[in-house]
């Protein structure tokens, strides 16, 4: 480096003579890119790591995982054993949460919550995601009349209000978690079935894809191939972005009293169970569960940002 | 002769998450009061940075003008404060972009787009700037201009919107027109028209144009002095028969063999490599690891400038007379 | 123009006859009759309903006079409230949903927009984290969780506001807070999106190269491009305000059709639940028309899809 100091303060005028002596260059350095590339994956994780709101979503998320399995096994309490004589203890050393007007334990009860919220977010979204990647997958790549039909078909289910056509399915063949994700999956999907087919009729005009056409490679083989791995950023936030909205879902229509039942114990239940609480001054009856979904709703819509942001090629630095 | 416009040792830098980049280096050049100067390059050559520069536009606080003078007839834009700034942008100063595609907004009618940078400046009537703006869309092609007044820019072909769009920048009767890679999202035909436009409205109006292209073909046809510049810095100046017949830097001479020509039924030579990365560009010549010419000296300093007569300047080791006498040696051998 | 108003139209309706026919289909498959005798509580309602239903007919027929009886806006009787029709509950407990609804997308629409574009021009400064924690947070909180809570600290607590029911303005500040800060955060965060896109549009930049004063560059060349998104999410928003009713009104003690409603969900009064469904469906299908109505008239690009002016 001490080199290069004294060069830069030659001026033009006095450089010596023995500088005047042709070099060979070597093109292809010039063309290597002075950064280290990174695959798109280790790039995107790159990125979502330096987001700390995401992170902390995540981390949010493995943890309230690993409750909702074995948090209920910390506890001598069973969910759903009412304890009328020890209703409305504060949370204490025997009871962490305190105790719900049945006088059941809140902690115990929170983690089976977790579950069943995690469990209808994640389910849900599968079922949203593989039926949207099938629609939306052969509405985008076969084109034509057969996207025309197809997309119109989205177009009417997309005014079906879901959440009124939900609580008529519950009211019908009763409330049950079956019932509540099938109801859930009925609608869902159109969202990410537009998503789906709007990446793939961009993707589908790519050079390489035209390429693998051209060789006579099957259709199948082209969307499993091609298609798919380049489409995989947006469905990822697409589905991390649609889990909250079923857990808000379940949440909500428990609230209003077509939630899962006993044995099963939802937040929403928690929630509706304890609205008379609130105003007689039992807060952690309502607080636990009301924190709980806000949080993991709000960890999910952090994650689900953060991923937009790290996997949108465009914003590759 | 009359200088509308001249620039002195212009830097411009971005600070972005992986560092500051260099893009414009110490960008020197003028401009005469009615002549066209084509300003070539690369991608990335901070053509547009420049150009952007002139007219005040450089993203803030990201991009900054570190050193340097823009001198617009006698005052330095530089220092104007924004709010001044505005009063010369459109009025004085106007400027053309790439693709007429996305330069018009989709929501509001051509006529609305036409009438208000008049209606900002100068003050004039709605009924008077209607006046105006017909004649501006006579003055560049377009039939039926009463009318095509009141539709949308997805009405219009690509041609046609970038006739609409050096409509709005000349609408002001502004001295100096920055044309950024004009015709480049054009078809060939198109680009052909359009370059005939801007002859035409030389003529007719008077005004200065600097065009920023990549293309030395589109320069061929309309540019009096050709600037070439390469990796932030202006490596060539001259007429456009400076140019075109006595080219002298090297990178020039490539950018020559890389544009097809009529008269000559040689290869297409395209230059190898690629510019430097301007986060940390080179101390010497930045050409050099592309040089088939390059000398050890390329890689140490920056050369002066030599001029080969009065118009035509070259910042190139190889002008030096002991690079010279390499040459002729090499040449014997 | 007319061709589009003309194609949402059908849609529209298509849309709107299959969730008729969705809720005649649920309702004939409910185990056993949902209007038998242990249902209903007296004799005079369950004759009406043998009457509005026409039980005594086969399926087929019964669904046609069901179309017929929706065609004419005649939503059938209530089992549980005696001498009630459903459009009897919803000429009382509408308007004030209704009421309710609107007051809070105005709130949502206005406070949401001037706080994304807020963001959007103080990118990445205080402003916009700010703005933006706070909607994430909106749109993260349940309703009924932030409805609570309202009640808990500023009217129970703090005794600010009336704890429940809807009889003065002050009465409408905690429902309408808690159901607009969802829609208001979605608004925020949209507007704010894709108004930095449209910041970096070359219209915009050509904006600024005639010189025009950011405000105007704002509000005439960004804002307009900027909304269009918005307006295209107002129908889900409106969607979720009205579900959203349902559960503010029960927690506020709000008598809106809301209310009625969750009460019939509860008793199984299905030709209430069935009637509302279909009337919220109606509402919510004419309300995704005008939404497309308006985005046709935003975008110019729409009302001449079909003859292009082309080259002049």
């Amino acid at each position: 480096m001490k080199q290069a100091e004294e060069v830069t303060k030659l001026s033009p005028a006095n450089v010596p003579d023995e500088w005047f002596t042709f070099i060979e260059v070597d093109k292809t350095e010039a063309e290597t890119v002075s950064r280290p590339s990174l695959s798109y994956w280790k790039d995107a994780w790159r990125r979502l790591r330096m987001n700390k709101m995401a992170m902390m979503g995540l981390v949010f998320l493995v943890l309230l995982t690993f409750m909702a399995i074995f948090g209920p096994m910390m506890t001598p309490y069973d969910v759903n054993v009412q304890d009328r004589p020890n209703q409305y203890q504060p949370p204490s050393a025997e009871h962490w949460f305190g105790t719900d007007n049945m006088g059941r334990d809140v902690f115990t009860r929170t983690w089976y919550g977790a579950r069943i919220s995690l469990f209808v977010g994640f389910v849900a979204a599968i079922i949203d995601v593989f039926i949207g990647i099938i629609w939306g997958g052969i509405s985008g790549y076969k084109g034509g009349r057969t996207d025309n039909i197809m997309m119109r078909i989205i177009e009417i289910l997309y005014g079906i209000p879901s959440l009124l056509v939900t609580i008529l399915l519950l009211v019908v063949f009763g409330p049950s978690l079956f019932t509540i994700i099938l109801a859930l999956a009925i609608t869902g999907w159109v969202g990410m079935a537009r998503i789906v087919r709007g990446q793939v009729l961009q993707i589908k005009n790519y050079e390489f894809v035209q390429a693998s056409k051209s060789y006579g490679a099957k259709s199948g083989r082209i969307i499993r191939k091609h298609l798919l791995p380049n489409t995989m950023g947006p469905i990822i936030v697409q589905m991390t972005l649609s889990i909250p909205t079923a857990i808000f879902a379940e949440a909500f229509l428990s609230f209003i009293g077509l939630g899962v039942q006993a044995p099963y114990a939802s937040w929403g239940v928690m929630a509706n169970d304890s609205l008379g609480a609130i105003l007689s001054g039992n807060w952690w009856t309502l607080f636990f569960p009301a924190f709980f979904i806000s949080f993991t709703m709000f960890a999910f819509n952090v994650l689900g940002d953060g991923l937009q942001d790290a996997l949108d090629p465009r914003l590759r630095k | 002769m009359d200088r509308i416009l001249e620039v002195n040792d212009l830097h411009v830098h971005f600070s972005t998450y992986g560092g500051t980049v260099q893009a414009v280096r110490g960008v020197s050049f003028h401009l005469n009061r009615g002549e066209t100067l084509a300003i070539v390059g690369e991608s990335g050559c901070g053509k547009s940075v420049t150009s952007n520069a002139i007219m005040g536009l450089i993203p803030s606080p990201s991009g900054k003008i570190v050193n340097g003078s823009i001198l617009f007839k006698g005052e330095d834009l530089t220092k104007f404060p924004e709010k001044k700034m505005r009063t010369i942008r459109g009025v004085d100063i106007s400027m053309i972009f790439q693709d007429p595609m996305t330069a018009l907004n989709p929501t509001l009618t051509i006529g609305t787009q036409l009438m208000e940078g008049l209606i900002q400046h100068k003050k004039v009537s709605a009924k008077e700037a209607e006046k105006r703006a017909i004649e501006m869309m006579e003055l560049v092609g377009i039939p039926n201009p009463k009318e095509r007044l009141k539709h949308y820019p997805h009405q219009f072909s690509g041609g046609m919107r970038q006739r609409i769009v050096i409509a709005i920048a000349l609408i002001c009767e502004p001295e100096l027109l920055i044309a950024d890679e004009p015709t480049t999202a054009l078809d060939v035909t198109i680009q052909a028209q359009i370059l005939e436009l801007f002859g035409e409205i030389q003529e007719k109006t008077g005004v200065s144009i600097i065009l920023i292209t990549h293309d030395l073909g589109v320069v061929a046809k309309i540019a009096d002095r050709i600037a070439v510049m390469y990796a932030g810095k202006i490596i060539e100046t001259g007429t456009k028969r400076d140019i075109f017949y006595r080219p002298q830097h090297p990178y020039t001479k490539g950018l020559l063999h890389s544009v097809p020509r009529l008269d000559e039924r040689g290869e297409l030579e395209p230059i190898d490599g690629t510019p430097p990365d301007l986060f940390s560009p080179p101390i010497g010549c930045p050409f050099t690891a592309r040089c088939p010419l390059a000398m050890e000296v390329c890689n140490k300093v920056y050369p002066a400038t030599s001029s080969l007569s009065e118009t035509h300047q070259v910042n190139c080791w190889l002008q030096d007379e002991r690079a010279k006498q390499l040459l002729a040696a090499a040449a014997s051998k | 123009m007319f061709r589009y108003i003309l194609k949402r139209l059908l849609i529209a309706l298509i849309t709107l006859w299959i969730i008729v026919t969705i809720t005649f289909v649920l309702m004939v498959s409910v185990p056993g009759s949902p209007f038998n005798s242990e249902q209903t509580s007296n004799e005079a309602i369950q004759a009406n309903l043998e009457a509005h239903y026409n039980l005594d007919k086969p399926y087929h027929i019964q669904y046609l006079l069901y179309l017929k009886s929706i065609a004419t806006l005649d939503l059938g009787p209530s089992i549980k409230q005696p001498s009630q029709t459903v459009n009897d509950l919803l000429g009382r407990g509408f308007p004030i949903s209704f009421e309710l609804g609107m007051v809070t997308i105005i709130v949502a629409v206005i406070s949401g927009i001037l706080l994304g574009i807020l963001s959007a021009l103080r990118h990445n400064g205080i402003i916009d984290y700010l703005a933006m924690g706070f909607a994430v947070l909106g749109i993260s909180i349940p309703n009924f969780i932030l409805a609570t809570f309202l009640i808990q600290q500023l009217a129970v607590n703090l005794k600010i506001f009336p704890v429940a029911t809807w009889s003065s303005p002050m009465h409408m500040v905690l429902p309408v807070i808690a159901l607009a800060t969802g829609p208001m955060a979605i608004i925020a965060r949209l507007t704010r999106s894709s108004m930095l896109e449209v910041l970096t549009q070359d219209y915009i930049k050509m904006a600024r190269a005639k010189g025009l004063s950011p405000w105007k560059i704002t509000i005439k060349h960004a804002l307009r491009n900027a909304l269009m998104p918005v307006v295209t999410i107002m129908g889900t928003l409106l969607a979720g305000i009205l579900t959203g009713t349902f559960v503010i009104e029960q927690i506020f003690a709000i008598p809106g059709m809301g209310k009625y409603f969750v009460e019939s969900v509860n008793q199984r009064d299905y030709p209430v639940i069935m009637g509302t469904t279909v009337f919220y469906s109606a509402f919510l299908i004419f309300m995704l028309l005008l939404v497309d109505i308006a985005y046709g008239i935003l975008d110019p690009r729409i009302k001449l899809h079909k003859k292009e002016g082309g080259e002049g």
